[in-house]
């Protein structure tokens, strides 16, 4: 039999076929809510103050349903703390019951026994409960007195309810790295999965980048951890630009912003990812003509990011092809150009960079929702982005003395 | 689909056939992926979600 | 009913789409998620898009394919890429029929 060319052979690898974008995202972030009753320290959404023109419950079911349209089967829920709002349940329930498969990430606040048997006994919600240290002294250091207590009591909330295979959601840093085995304990205690993802210059994170991203020593060690216990550790691909080390991590390892993901704000601004939120980033509004699709599949910025990208100075390096450069947005809140190495390059061409770029500026992510006292940096000004329509009646001081400023009582 | 240039690579074991033999067993391996016609992706495998 | 490791997917049976599989076509073929399992698929061109989405109007996945198109040597990428899908019970067969 003549040898013949399989007809698979003439489709391009999927990797691909995804950096040129898709006719809706596969997945997307949805941020609720500014709220939050935490302030964590390295808050990518910098994260504590309602904004006043948050998206309505009604506003958030026409979203739903231009997912439902679009078939975007999966979104990931967060905010701040989503929970707090009063209408979480409902628009929960809404959307699993329009064809839209929800993950929520919580600090575990709201997840109380019943709370927890209300969520086993439902099909397509999963939970994410965030914990940054596998003690409380680690945890607490980041996320708050008490913040532990609170997540360690949903999980056991979870367990008995019978939810098993909810997720615990860590960001790795300098201080919690040699916790890995105790998070993996900590999971397997509960029957939850562990996720583990990278910690962004983000939000907040941008303020305390410096003292808590791990350091080289331990991005090796953290790769070589998951290279030999990770096969059922989740780590939403954060960690691709440690492909340069040689052997790519599982995922698609790739940046999926403005091109398979994106996030939606709490006022609805669509941004690249939840990483990004600046600006620079900034692709349109839901409330604008067209709604989440036109942002989707017209706005500028998602156009340029779908166009072929050049590696720029890493183009020559031999890692590039596994790590493509690393992530836009750690590059872009260090003040590192784009077309260049990531500030974590495992090369050490990001730290070089860093120190040859001494006085660059620093882009300042905004809006910045924290609450009053503990803001971005000093004389961080409170930036809204997008079309402010009416506040409706919630004044802005209210806000900043309540998170929860202009919340009615749940029907 | 007869021979491609993964199935050099494949490690001992059968490979695809080149032609349907009912009795043929089928081995899928990770090397082959980018022939496959289909392609897996963890959910939780695109950066850039929570 | 899920594909056993190691044999062979059975082109002469009927088979459908999983009831809580959605398809949502793509540029280049099409994205398949099971709202149970939480699992993606991609279907890498347009010809086996078309034989997924036939399966159940069908008598055999065998004529699906031959419906969309598939020549005969194509047949065993097809019948693996098919099989990948039942294991994942992204398809299943017909009963009843």
């Amino acid at each position: 039999m003549t040898a013949v060319a399989g007809p698979a052979s003439r489709v391009g690898s999927l990797v691909e076929q995804f950096e040129s974008g898709l006719a809706a995202p596969i997945c997307l972030t949805w941020e609720l809510t500014y709220a939050c009753n935490l302030a964590c320290l390295h808050c990518l959404s910098s994260s504590g103050r309602r904004d006043p023109a948050e998206l309505s419950t009604a506003e958030c079911k026409a979203v739903i349903d231009e997912l439902e349209r679009m078939q975007v089967f999966y979104v990931n829920i967060g905010g701040g703390e989503p929970t707090v709002r009063p209408d979480f349940w409902e628009l929960v329930d809404y959307a699993t019951a329009h064809h839209v498969g929800v993950k929520f990430s919580t600090n575990g606040v709201k997840i109380t026994p019943e709370s927890a048997r209300r969520l086993a006994g439902s099909d397509y919600i999963d939970v994410q409960i965030s914990l940054d240290g596998a003690t409380a002294e680690v945890n607490d250091a980041v996320r708050g007195a008490g913040s532990y207590a609170t997540a360690i009591r949903a999980m056991r909330h979870l367990a008995d309810a019978g939810f098993t295979g909810f997720k615990i959601s860590v960001v790795m840093t300098r201080h919690n790295v040699g916790q890995l085995d105790a998070f993996q304990a900590i999971a397997d205690r509960f029957g939850a999965q562990l996720r583990i993802t990278r910690l962004r210059p983000s939000g907040r994170g941008a303020d305390v980048w410096d003292e808590l991203h791990p350091t080289a020593a331990q991005q090796r060690d953290l790769y070589e951890w998951l290279l030999a216990h990770g096969e059922n550790v989740l780590t939403g691909d954060s960690f691709f630009h440690l492909a340069g080390y040689g052997q790519p991590l599982p995922g698609l390892n790739l940046c999926g912003a403005g091109r398979v993901v994106c996030l939606i704000d709490p006022v609805g601004d669509v941004y690249a990812c939840p990483f990004a939120i600046h600006h620079s980033f900034l692709a349109g509004n839901v409330r604008g003509p067209g709604g989440f699709q036109r942002v989707w599949q017209h706005s500028e910025l998602f156009t340029d990011l779908r166009r072929p990208q050049t590696g720029g100075a890493c183009q020559s390096c031999s890692a590039f092809d596994g790590c493509r450069g690393g992530c836009m947005a750690a590059k872009f809140f260090t003040g590192l150009p784009l077309d260049g190495p990531d500030p974590e390059c495992v090369r050490g061409f990001g730290e070089s960079a860093l120190a040859g770029a001494a006085g660059g500026p620093v882009p300042r992510p905004a809006p910045d929702h924290s609450r009053r006292g503990r803001a971005r940096g000093a004389g961080a000004v409170p930036v809204s982005i997008g079309p402010r329509p009416a506040d409706r009646g919630v004044s802005r001081r209210a806000c900043d003395e309540s998170p929860l400023a202009g919340f009615s009582a749940a029907p | 689909m007869a021979d491609t240039p993964a199935a050099a690579a494949e490690p001992a074991g059968q490979t695809l056939p080149a032609e349907e033999a009912p009795d043929a067993t089928v081995l899928v391996e990770d090397l082959l992926v980018e022939d496959l016609l289909v392609e897996e992706v963890s959910i939780d495998g695109m950066c850039g979600v929570y | 009913m899920a594909e056993r490791a190691g044999t062979l997917f059975d082109l002469d049976r009927a088979w459908r789409l999983h009831p809580h599989v959605s398809i949502r076509p793509e540029r280049f073929g099409a994205l398949l998620y099971h709202f149970d399992t939480r699992r993606l698929s991609f279907l890498k061109n347009k010809t086996l898009l078309a034989v997924v989405a036939s399966l159940e109007s069908q008598r055999s996945a065998r004529a699906a394919c031959t419906a969309a198109g598939v020549a005969a040597a194509e047949m065993p990428a097809y019948r693996s890429a098919l099989g990948t899908l039942a294991a994942s019970a992204m398809i299943c067969e017909r009963t009843g029929q």
